[in-house]
This record gives C-alpha cells, sequence and structure tokens, in this order.
C-alpha cells in the first residue's frame, strides 16, 4: 500500500548514512588534505567572481527598490539600513548558496557521476580507499570553509552595491550610508549569516556527492544526476532558510 | 617482472601450488529484483588461467566485483586464499583486495592523475602494501616497461589511446605484484591488433610471474590464445604450447554459470549457446 515511499524513505536513510559517513571521517586516518585544498580552490577561490557580482547587483537592486519605497516616507537615509539587514540575515546566505549550489552541486554530482559510471569508483575500493574518505570528506570540508567565507564577501560586495546606487541615485552621502549600514547590524544578524551558509555547505557537498555516489545508466545518468543535484540542493536551501530565519526571529526580543 | 631482489618477490610465496585462491559456494548476488548471479559455484587453484566466457548481461564482471566484494553476494559464501571473504566490512575488504589486482573493463584510470600516478595508486594507497615514494617510483617504472608503456609516465588517460588505456590498467593491477588478477573483459571494444597485444601482456604476466588469473571475455579466441601459447622470454614472442590443466573456461548464461572445463571439453560441447561462442570465434 505505501510502496511509493519507499523510494523516499531509502533515499533519506542513504543520504543520512552518507553524511554519518563522511563526519566519522573527519576523526579517521588517512586525511586527504591536498584533496581538500584542491577543491578549496575550486569550490571557494574559483566561485569568487559569481558570488560577488551576485552580491553587488543584489544590493544595488536592493537599495534602488528600498530608495524609492523609503523616499515615499522621507527616510531615504534608511537605505543602507535596510540593505545590510536583509543582505546579511536573508538574501546574501541565501543567493550565494544557491550561485554555489548551481555551480558546485552540479560540479560535484557531474564528476563523481562520471566516475561512476567509468567504474573508477569500484576501482578506487578495489586499490584500498574508502570513495567517502578520499573524495566526500574533502568536498564537504571545503564548502564547510569556504561558503561562510564567500557569504561575507558577498555580503560586503553588495553593501558596497547598495552604497554606489545610494551615492548617484539616491545622494545620499558616503557616511551617512555605511554608518547606517553598521549600526543596523547586531551581533545575532551575523551569527544567522553565517549559520545559514555553514549549513547550506552540508547540503550542497552532501547533495552533489550523493547524487553523484548512486549515478547509474552511463552518460545520461550523469545529466540526470547533476540536475537532480541542483533542483534538491536549491529546494533545500528554500526550506532550511524558512527554519533557521523561523528559529532567529523566535530568539529575538519583542 | 620477475625479480631476483626478496623485497620484490612476489606476495604469494606463502601459497603452496593446490590452495585455492578463490572459490564461490552457492553464490548469488542480486540486484532488486535481477538475478545477476545464480548459484554459483567454483574453484581457482593457484596457477590456473579461468576463462570466462559469456555474453554481455550474463554476469562475467559481476562475478569479478563479487569476489572482492565490490558487490553485497546475496547469499552463498566466497573465499579468497582459503579465507572467507563474504561481506566482510570495507575495511577488512581492503587488506584482501591489496592480494588482488584487478584490471576494469573500461581501464577505470583515474583521469585527474598521470600515468604514473594512477600506476603508484595501490603502492601508495593500500596500507598493507605501502612503499616509500623512490621505492614506488621505480615499481612503477617497472610496471609501465612491462606493458611497454614506458615514456607516458607523465602523461594523462585522456592523452592516450583506448590500447594504451588497458595497458596502463594492467601495470596499474599488476605494479603490486598480487598473487591473483582479474581481467574485465580487458580486449572488449579493441581492434583485433591492440586484442591480441592485451592478451599478449595477459600470457606474459601469467608465464613470468607465475600468476593466478580470472579472464573474463566475450571472444573465445582470446582464450583460445591462453590456453594454447606460452611467452618466450627469450625471443620476446609466444611460442605454441599446450599445458593440459592451467587454463580452464567457464561459461556464463544469465547468471548461472553453465560450464566449467578444459578447452577439449568446452569445444566437444554441444550445448547451442557454447557451441556458438566456439564457432563464432572461427
Amino acid at each position: 500500500m505505501f510502496d511509493f515511499l519507499k523510494g523516499p524513505v531509502l533515499a533519506i536513510q542513504e543520504f543520512y548514512l552518507l553524511f554519518g559517513s563522511a563526519l566519522r571521517n573527519l576523526f579517521r586516518k588517512p586525511h586527504y588534505w591536498d584533496d581538500v585544498l584542491i577543491q578549496m580552490d575550486t569550490i571557494g577561490v574559483g566561485s569568487v567572481w559569481l558570488t560577488s557580482l551576485t552580491g553587488f547587483f543584489s544590493g544595488a537592486v536592493m537599495a534602488l527598490q528600498m530608495g524609492h519605497a523609503l523616499a515615499q516616507y522621507g527616510q531615504t537615509g534608511r537605505t543602507g539600513q535596510v540593505v545590510s539587514i536583509i543582505l546579511v540575515r536573508e538574501l546574501g546566505p541565501a543567493l550565494t548558496a544557491l550561485m554555489v549550489a548551481g555551480r558546485n552541486a552540479s560540479g560535484i554530482a557531474s564528476e563523481l557521476g562520471s566516475m561512476k559510471v567509468t567504474e573508477q569508483i569500484d576501482a578506487m575500493r578495489a586499490l584500498g580507499t574508502d570513495p567517502i574518505q578520499k573524495l566526500v570528506t574533502p568536498r564537504m570540508i571545503a564548502t564547510a570553509a569556504m561558503l561562510p567565507a564567500l557569504t561575507v564577501i558577498a555580503d560586503l560586495i553588495g553593501m558596497f552595491g547598495g552604497f554606489i546606487v545610494g551615492y548617484y541615485i539616491y545622494a545620499l552621502q558616503p557616511r551617512e550610508y555605511w554608518s547606517t549600514t553598521w549600526k543596523a547590524l547586531v551581533w545575532s544578524d551575523v551569527a544567522e549569516g553565517l549559520l545559514k551558509p555553514f549549513i547550506f555547505a552540508f547540503v550542497i557537498s552532501l547533495v552533489g556527492c550523493y547524487y553523484g555516489l548512486r549515478t547509474s545508466g552511463g552518460t545520461q545518468g550523469v545529466g540526470r544526476a547533476t540536475t537532480q543535484a541542483v533542483v534538491t540542493s536549491s529546494l533545500l536551501i528554500f526550506v532550511l532558510t524558512f527554519f533557521i530565519t523561523k528559529f532567529f526571529v523566535s530568539q529575538s526580543p519583542q | 617482472m620477475t625479480s631476483g631482489n626478496p623485497v620484490e618477490a612476489r606476495q604469494d610465496q606463502q601459497f603452496s601450488d593446490h590452495e585455492s585462491m578463490l572459490r564461490f559456494e552457492h553464490v548469488t548476488v542480486r540486484f532488486d529484483e535481477e538475478m545477476a548471479l545464480n548459484d554459483v559455484s567454483f574453484d581457482v587453484r593457484r596457477g590456473e588461467t579461468r576463462i570466462i566466457l559469456g555474453a554481455a548481461g550474463s554476469g562475467k564482471s559481476v562475478l569479478l566485483k563479487a569476489a572482492i566484494g565490490l558487490v553485497p553476494v546475496a547469499s552463498g559464501k566466497v573465499f579468497l586464499f582459503d579465507q572467507p571473504a563474504t561481506n566482510l566490512p570495507e575495511a577488512e575488504m581492503f587488506a584482501i583486495r591489496s592480494k588482488v589486482g584487478m584490471a576494469f573493463q573500461e581501464s577505470a584510470l583515474f583521469d585527474s592523475m598521470t600515468i604514473a600516478q594512477n600506476v603508484a595508486y595501490p603502492l601508495l594507497n593500500q596500507p598493507s602494501i605501502r612503499r616509500k615514494p623512490d621505492e614506488a617510483r621505480a615499481r612503477v617504472k617497472e610496471a609501465l616497461e612491462f606493458v611497454e608503456l614506458g615514456d607516458t609516465l607523465q602523461k594523462f588517460p585522456s592523452e592516450l589511446s583506448g590500447g594504451m588505456r588497458r595497458r596502463a590498467a594492467i601495470a596499474r593491477a599488476v605494479v603490486a605484484k598480487p598473487p591473483l588478477l582479474l581481467y574485465d573483459s580487458p580486449t572488449a571494444g579493441l581492434d583485433p591488433i591492440t586484442a591480441h597485444t592485451i592478451i599478449e601482456l595477459i600470457i606474459k604476466e601469467r608465464d613470468l610471474d607465475s600468476t593466478t588469473a580470472l579472464v573474463v571475455t566475450h571472444r573465445y579466441q582470446d582464450g583460445s590464445l591462453v590456453a594454447n601459447f606460452r611467452y618466450n622470454s627469450h625471443s620476446g614472442l609466444l611460442d605454441p604450447f599446450r599445458e593440459a590443466t592451467s587454463t580452464r573456461f567457464m561459461v556464463m548464461r544469465e547468471g548461472k554459470l553453465i560450464f566449467e572445463g578444459d578447452q577439449d571439453e568446452l569445444e566437444a560441447s554441444r550445448d547451442p549457446y557454447i557451441d556458438k561462442f566456439v564457432k563464432h570465434a572461427d
């Protein structure tokens, strides 16, 4: 009767097993630090331009909209405040994670998927290496280290994008913009802004690895795994954004 | 590949001539509802070469993967070197697998590594046979020269032809001098000349190092070549030779082992499925 649930339940179980193994490997030898550095370069440094541009234009667009709306109440001066809160709390982490998911969850899934269909994963096991230790854990560590950093960069560049709009379109004074931007933020905003990308990093890396490692059906299967990795990780980013935000909202004083 | 250096000696010194190298006892492997191996039993003794024939999807590759625990066994028992090796934890299997070299169907070389790094991989990553980098480098060079790819050390797999990749995969399989070698369709998709070169290498490895081997193929002529020729180390060529018991044939069909015997028995078989393999080879 509930046969249709078997697939999703099995998938969730396999995902948690992968997550557990990847976490356990953090405390078990051997550690492939070379692979961690290579992945930090690929995932982190390789995504800087993408996430920076995303941050810049989202900050600029937000300032454009907010400046226009606040002008009706004579509060254009608060543009920086609104931009910084929304960027740091919500848009910075979510948009950066979505960009990294699009670029790296797909990259991870296609790379591991290709290795799976060409029997390189089997070869790795036959040659005495745990593929989770060698492939999954380094990608998880690298993403967890780089995504919060990318988010901070995107937030700062987004604030700068907002400033450019505020300065040239709404004639805001630099001092006015940056002081309201700075003062608007409290420690819980920073915590929320860093916790989100840290959690999203696990989602992006593990979803990419999960779909990559379960690829079957040749090159067509690799394409399917890549699509599923991007769709699932993007969806999970939105769902988790809601729950993390809800937690922080419930913790903040009325 | 032979060497007088005791450090470089084969890993199989501890095995006697009649010792079982790989034994299947009523092994069944299932993928969902599909039966990939169905009640398969056989015993490979030291020094034997087994040619496993069968059509695509008959379970030949699954058999090799089940032998070293790459696919889980649903029922029955697998013994490697007379030790139980059925569904052991992965960490325990690593030690056993270090005594088995496997050349995969599509080479399965790691794309991101050079040929030298690929061949050195087992020597640097298998804890039980780990070598120092200098020692590994010398072994890698020796293994690549054995397959006549000594000038490809710094190339990437994508820079090699299909036949060269197969030879590099064989070098990776033999680099640690394992006592048991598994070749998964080493000639599949290759032109006849390259396929002949690959089989020559398998014969050379067998005769120089007295390796036990399982060779999966759908080409009867590959098996016939292995059964009827030996490597002449002086001339570097193959000489006609037939040793009655060292090469045995197995035929798989839809996951079942339907034939096991020597070449004469195979050719004398009246089974139409077996007949198709033997006749079509001419």
